[in-house]
Parts: structure tokens; sequence; C-alpha cells
């Protein structure tokens, strides 16, 4: 047990030293914990998610060590099994309320596996319910010729891969001006932010699939609730990156991106989907001239 | 070895015998010259090779000749009578209609080559040639169903043909997914099967989907 003796030695000579430890992160001495954190801000410990937050922000410089122009470097972003795979699709469907998404599931691995593969499932669901809810709103209609519409499927792919990619790019060009600034607590990769619009995107897929019901109410009711859930994972990932600063700012940022996220849902289901036709029986209005006049609407 | 360790050679006693090599077989060079070999010869030998791994894709079971000696010509052929079928299609507008050869070419490939890269970086054992030659091969059942479809089109285009077009399309789906998985699901670690599966199954849904929606003018 010598290099226990050594440890509490060089431990005792420099109390600051940071330690990793391979055991469970209840063995980190409880001075060294608070000393990492600001006093008065024990509800980051739920936002930060358990523990061993601390651990994986040490170990998080370690991963990527091969050089960007190697397979092997492009390789750990995909370092993910499935069931890590589902639990995070399981944390954005049902967001816990003050968990954080992104210190609680990606947990300094952000994968790209699950953001590519939700988009593109997104764009094939939506163009193909797309279709079919415009075929089943015009079934019995004699002048309506079924289209397969295929040039949609181009605009779909571009706008939600451009919302998925381009709005984290924004959003982390954004926070990190804003961390110039202000010193944050917080602070995201950009690949982790990514992950989580990615992710967020999910509840989208059954919630297109549910769009084929040619109901406007039922519609609207779904676009809210899917807004709803996706927009609090949203909101409480990002919330604490911008709540030391300007209040203003802080309000503006988390509503920007809520406003993002509904202009993305209300333009799919806008452009994709035809609105279902009611169709009123027929008002008699007479005319002047004694005959009757059915209009249709 | 332990009884030879006592035996001495003394320097005295002549060692004699025959060396001989026994010259059997023709050297390796002249069994891969293909030079001088009819044309004929090498175009049959290339056909047989892509109708073997026809056949190999229509009863899938575990063997390696598909992985093994790749080719892509399959994959080329196929992929041109698929574009190839899917036009003709009913169009209002340019824009409305069914999708263009060069969609269905660049959905094909480029969807191949964005499945092999993933199978690669979620740590699979296979190359990427291999990969691309099994996932276009397995394109054959729905260029089958492609075929059948425009057959049944041309009896009716009715709510009967459209059942018909539609579990033939089903069955299709099925039988490529599976044939495919069957062939690519080995090389891939054990835990991440289901990952690399589900972009296939994706896929070939895409596809199926192009060919049960065209409707011919």
């Amino acid at each position: 047990f010598a290099e226990f003796d050594d440890a509490a030695n060089l431990l005792a000579a420099n109390p600051d030293a940071t330690t990793i430890s391979i055991d469970e992160p209840v063995e980190i001495p409880k001075n060294q914990r608070s000393r990492l954190q600001e006093p008065g801000r024990e509800e980051d410990d739920e936002l930060l998610g358990t523990d061993d937050s601390d651990k994986t922000e040490l170990l998080a410089g370690q991963k990527k060590s091969a050089p960007f122009w190697t397979f092997e470097y492009y390789q750990t972003f995909f370092d993910v099994d499935t069931y890590q795979v589902l639990d995070r699709i399981k944390g954005s469907v049902f967001p816990v309320p003050g968990k954080n998404f992104v210190r609680l599931y990606i947990r300094s691995n952000p994968d790209l596996y699950g953001p590519f593969w939700i988009c593109a499932t997104l764009v094939f669901t939506i163009a193909v319910s797309g279709n079919l809810s415009n075929f089943f709103i015009h079934l019995g209609k004699p002048t309506y010729h079924y289209v397969p519409q295929f040039r949609k499927v181009s605009i779909a792919a571009t706008a939600i891969y451009a919302y998925a990619w381009l709005v984290p790019l924004a959003l982390w060009g954004f926070l990190m001006w804003r961390n110039s600034k202000v010193m944050n607590i917080v602070s995201y990769s950009f690949l982790e932010i990514v992950c989580v619009y990615g992710y967020s995107l999910f509840i989208y897929i059954p919630t297109a699939i549910l769009w084929i019901i040619p109901q406007k109410v039922v519609r609207w009711v779904l676009m809210m609730f899917s807004l709803c859930l996706s927009g609090s994972v949203l909101v409480m990932t990002f919330w604490p990156a911008v709540r030391d600063d300007n209040r203003r700012i802080a309000l503006a940022t988390v509503g920007t991106i809520i406003l993002l996220h509904a202009l993305l849902a209300v333009g799919c289901l806008a452009y994709f989907f035809d609105a279902p036709e009611l169709d009123f029986p027929a008002p008699i209005s007479p005319t002047h001239n004694g005959t009757t006049v059915i209009t249709k609407s | 070895f332990a009884g030879l360790a006592d035996v001495s050679i003394s320097e005295d006693i002549p060692v004699e015998g025959e060396i001989t090599v026994p010259v059997g077989s023709r050297s390796p060079d002249e069994d891969y010259s293909t030079l001088d070999e009819p044309v004929r010869d090498t175009i049959m030998r290339d056909l047989k090779a892509v109708g073997k791994k026809f056949v190999h894709v229509m009863y899938p079971k575990k063997s390696s000749t598909l992985l093994r000696d790749w080719d892509l010509w399959g994959p080329l052929v196929l992929c041109v009578s698929l574009a190839l079928m899917l036009q003709g299609g009913s169009a209002d507008s340019k824009d409305d209609g069914g999708p263009q050869f060069a969609e269905v070419f660049v959905i094909i490939w480029f969807g191949a080559v964005v499945i092999t890269l993933n199978s690669k970086l979620l740590g699979g054992t296979i190359s990427f040639f291999q990969s691309l030659c099994v996932l276009g091969y397995c394109v054959l059942p729905l260029t089958v169903a492609m075929l059948v479809c425009r057959l049944v089109l041309l009896a009716g285009s009715g709510t009967v043909s459209f059942i018909i077009r539609l579990i033939v399309v089903i069955a299709m789906f099925g039988w490529s997914t599976l044939a495919s998985t069957a062939f690519l699901a080995d090389s891939q670690p054990p835990n991440r099967k289901a990952l690399v599966v589900y972009p296939i199954f994706l896929f070939y849904f895409v596809i199926s989907w192009m060919i049960l929606t065209f409707t011919p003018q």
C-alpha cells in the first residue's frame, strides 16, 4: 500500500491538486469538491448531474487525442452503444424537470450518430407523411391525380439539416462570445450543442406520423405538445449557460431558441401537409331573380 | 529432442543423398495470366461472378464469397435498371413527379456510401468496397419488385393492383433488409448491431417508397 501513502503525502502537500479516483465518487474528499464549486450554487448539483460530473470533466480532455485528419479522430464521435443511444432518445422525449440533458446523458461523450440519423429519419418521415396525408385528404376527388412530390424530400433535407447544424453553430458562437465577457459556470462544446439539438428533434418523428390525421385541431394539439417537450429539453439545457448573464440577454437567447424551434415545426406543418378542407353543407342563398344558387366552400 | 542430445556427428562419416525438388504444378504466373485468353472467356468469367452473387442474394446464407470477391458491376446494373424503370412517372409539373434518374442514382450510391461510413465509424471490420458491394447487390429483390409493379400497373391501376403492389414491395423490402443484415451483421461489434442495421432499414425503406409510389401516366 505504498502508493496510497504517496498519494496522501502529495495531497497533504498540495491540497488543491485535482485527483482522479477510479472508485466510487464518494471517496473524493468533501473539501475538495466544495473548492471546485462556488458556495451558494447548490442547485447546480442537480443541473450538473450526479457527483461524478467532476470526474467526467477531468476525463474529457483525455479523449480526443488523434489528429483530425485521421479516421480514428472521427471514430471518437461514434463511440456509443445501442443502449446509450436509446437512453439519450428517452431522455429527450421524457425530460425530467430540473435535470440537464447534456450533463445527464451526454456526459462528455457527444456523438454524431444520433443527430445525423435522427435528422435523416425526420426528413423522410415528414416527406412520406406529408405525401400520405395529401393523398388521404384529396382521395375522393375526381380531379385529383396522385403525384409522389419527390422534390419535397430535398427541400425537407435542406431545411432540417440546416436547422440542426447551423443553429447550433450560431448558438455556440454566441455563447463563446458571451463567455468572454461574463464568466459562466456552464459552457458547452459545439458537439454537445449539436447533440442536444439533434436528440431534441426526435419527438417530431412520431408527431409527423400522427400529422397524417387530417384534423386541424389534432395537428395543432400535437404540435404544441411536441414543441413543449423538445423546447423544454433545450431550455433546461441552455438556461444554466446564460443565467449568469445580463437578464435581458439571457431571456432573449432562450426566447430565440424557442422561436426558431417553433418556426421549424410550423413551417414543416404548413409546407408539407395540405390543410384539411372542411366540407360545409351548401348554404342556399336566394338570388334576386328567384333561382337558388348553391355554393360549396 | 532429449534423446538426440547425445548424438554426435563425427566428421569422417560422409553424408550422401539426393536433393530433388519435385516439379509438380505449373508456376503460379501462368495460372493468372489472362492476357492471352479470348475476350469471351474474360467477359463470361465476370458475368458468372456477378450471376453467382445474384444467386447468393436471393438465397442468403452465410458465405464469404460475396464479401471476398467484391465487384461493383452488379450494383451498377441494378441501380441503372431501377432508375430507368422509375422513369415515365406522371407529373403535373416538373417539380411534382417521381424521382428523376439522377435522384435515384444519387440516393442509392450516396446512401450506400453513408451507410458504409457509418458502419466503419462505429467500429465495423468490413472494408469499404465490400460493404458497398453487399448493399448494392441487395437492391436486387427491390428491382424485381419494381419489375413486378410495372407489369401489374400495365394490367390496371385500381385498388386491387395497389394491394398486390403493396404486398410485393413489402415482401421484397423485408428480403433485401434481411439479406444485407445477414451479410453485414457479423462484422459489427456486438453491442452496436442495431445502430448499424437501422440505417440499412431506412435506406431500403426509402427505395421501397419510391417503388410503391410510382404512378404511370
